[in-house]
């Protein structure tokens, strides 16, 4: 599936919900159901400090495609992380470049990323994008 | 004035507004508060009919200004019972009061190897301006310890006071756990010992009653925006004696009394501080809501915070899953709380969904999560106009969140 087309589900998925805490239970359960990362990789190097709750990003580039693997201490952060990793993993450098986030709109989860939140989601987005940007370079350099 | 709850509650616009379509309960008012119309409208008022710059026109407009200003600071003198109106200076806020006597004290007053005595309690206000002031001389600071409860251990205070000890900085009420803090044994002890006290009035000022002349304080900082008044401006309180000691901090216009390029004279007090065109219309401002308190009675205020800790500790108390950091004997209207297993920013966020605003985070006191080995707390701070259904509210909210974790 392409990048929107992944968002265009999501926003499906959340449609069936008509008040904020079956929203945000939701949320909680995606938090619960992502994959355990490994201890190793929630480490400094890979640590977004958001002031409010941490979250650790690690990313790795197999077959053109980059994978990503996050966690955070807070567990709306991690809810919306497992979404965005959902969106964005597995993508090729250049479509991960390029995706316009509009779900996050559509859902009504943007005020999540507001500066004022400081919980790091920012930061990640904008640190997944550096990290396309960085295999990008990498596999023109091949 | 009797304590009329719903009258007050009427003088707060920003009260009856609706966040998603429900009524504010508004629970951060250790962060800032809300103004009442009095204060609102004088600030338009002036910005209205009265605008012109203070002690520089001969005009109408400019002496009209003047008066009230140098009235703000004569309310703002009766209210904290300082002996003279110089004593009052206008900062910006706490913060600036604080880093204007870090550096004009350190300058003249801090060598090599002395010491200042701040505690673990302290907002980062009342820590990096005196970290920065020791870098500078190569001075010291030393930390007064608190217990578990919140509480400042005070016979460790008096160890730590050396013949080194320049001046000791505390905070008259934590801004993270509540705790009110001894300040007038404090005081004694350190003047006993011939050093002077800063005292950080942040939370105090709107909770307490502040007697300069009883505490015998030497300096008393707070910032307008906390007491019901504007933002952008604040008190520094200090005695005469130490005021005239002090070199200016910042240089400017109504600060000096001659400049040449051979020498300049300065300005008499309070003006020496002022450098510069002050916030005159938030001094006006903040001097209307010093009225407004004053007009109620801080010893109504005092009552009202009682009843409202009190019922706020026996609501979450009754939730097993709560832990309550700071439980100190003696605490004001600020109650600091984690759900067991729930990280501070969940409950927050969450909080916030169900209307209630409080703060969550560290609280700019990073040295007293670490003394509990904790990331952050959530923070419900209650002001004049709040109320024990609110804290009922906030009692089912908590619930609702824990029941949403444990689904």
């Amino acid at each position: 599936m392409t990048i929107n087309e992944i968002q265009d589900q999501i926003i499906e998925e959340f449609s069936i919900f008509d008040d904020w805490m079956d929203k945000y239970s939701y949320v909680i359960d995606l938090a619960n159901d992502m994959p355990i990362i490994d201890i190793n990789k929630k480490n400094e190097k890979n640590l977004i400090n958001g002031c409010q709750s941490k979250v650790w990003l690690d990313a790795k580039f197999k077959d053109n495609k980059v994978i990503f693997a996050a966690d955070s201490d807070a567990i709306i952060t991690k809810g919306i992380i497992s979404l965005l990793i959902r969106v964005l993993s597995n993508h090729s450098p250049e479509e991960i470049i390029n995706a316009n986030l509009y779900f996050l709109d559509k859902i009504g989860l943007r005020e999540n990323l507001s500066p004022n939140r400081s919980n790091g989601l920012n930061a990640m987005i904008k640190q997944m994008k550096m990290y396309a940007i960085a295999y990008n370079q990498k596999l023109k350099q091949l | 004035m009797n304590f009329n709850i719903n009258k007050i509650r009427q003088d707060f616009p920003i009260l009856r507004q609706k966040v998603y379509n429900k009524s504010l309960i508004y629970f951060d008012n250790g962060a800032t508060s809300q103004k009442p119309q009095q204060v609102i409208d004088v600030l338009n008022d002036y910005y209205l009919k009265h605008n012109s710059n203070i002690h520089r026109g001969v005009h109408f407009l400019s002496e009209k200004t003047t008066q009230a200003y140098e009235t703000a600071r004569k309310t703002i003198k009766n209210f904290i019972n300082a002996d003279n109106d110089y004593e009052i200076i206008f900062t910006a806020g706490t913060t600036a009061s604080i880093n204007l006597v870090a550096y004009s004290f350190a300058e003249k007053f801090l060598f090599e190897d002395d010491e200042i005595i701040i505690s673990e309690m302290e907002h980062h206000s009342n820590i990096v301006p005196w970290q920065i002031a020791c870098e500078r001389k190569k001075a010291k600071l030393k930390i007064i310890p608190f217990n578990n409860n919140g509480e400042l251990i005070l016979d460790e205070y008096k160890k730590l006071i050396t013949q080194k000890t320049k001046l000791i900085a505390v905070n008259h009420i934590s801004n993270s756990l509540g705790t009110i803090n001894p300040i007038k044994e404090i005081i004694k002890i350190a003047h006993s010992n011939n050093i002077p006290v800063l005292i950080d009035g942040a939370q105090g000022i709107q909770h307490q009653k502040v007697d300069v002349k009883d505490l015998d304080c030497d300096f008393y900082c707070f910032s307008g925006h906390k007491v019901y008044g504007p933002t952008g401006i604040g008190v520094l309180y200090g005695k005469q004696k130490w005021l005239d000691a002090l070199p200016p901090y910042q240089g400017g216009g109504d600060m000096i009394k001659s400049v040449s390029f051979e020498k300049t004279v300065y300005n008499d007090l309070p003006f020496k501080f002022e450098a510069g065109t002050t916030n005159y219309i938030g001094a006006i401002g903040l001097g209307q809501a010093i009225k407004y308190i004053d007009n109620i009675g801080i010893d109504e205020i005092i009552k009202h915070d009682k009843k409202l800790i009190d019922y706020a500790h026996k609501k979450l108390l009754e939730i097993p899953e709560i832990t309550i950091y700071g439980q100190a004997e003696k605490k004001s209207s600020i109650i600091s709380f984690l759900i067991n297993g729930i990280h501070h920013f969940d409950t927050g966020m969450l909080l916030d969904k169900m209307d209630i605003a409080v703060r969550t985070g560290t609280h700019c006191t990073m040295p007293l999560m670490k003394h509990y080995g904790i990331e952050g707390t959530v923070r419900a701070s209650f002001g004049i106009y709040n109320t024990c259904d609110e804290i009922d509210i906030l009692y089912n909210a908590i619930n609702k969140i824990i029941k949403m974790f444990k689904k």
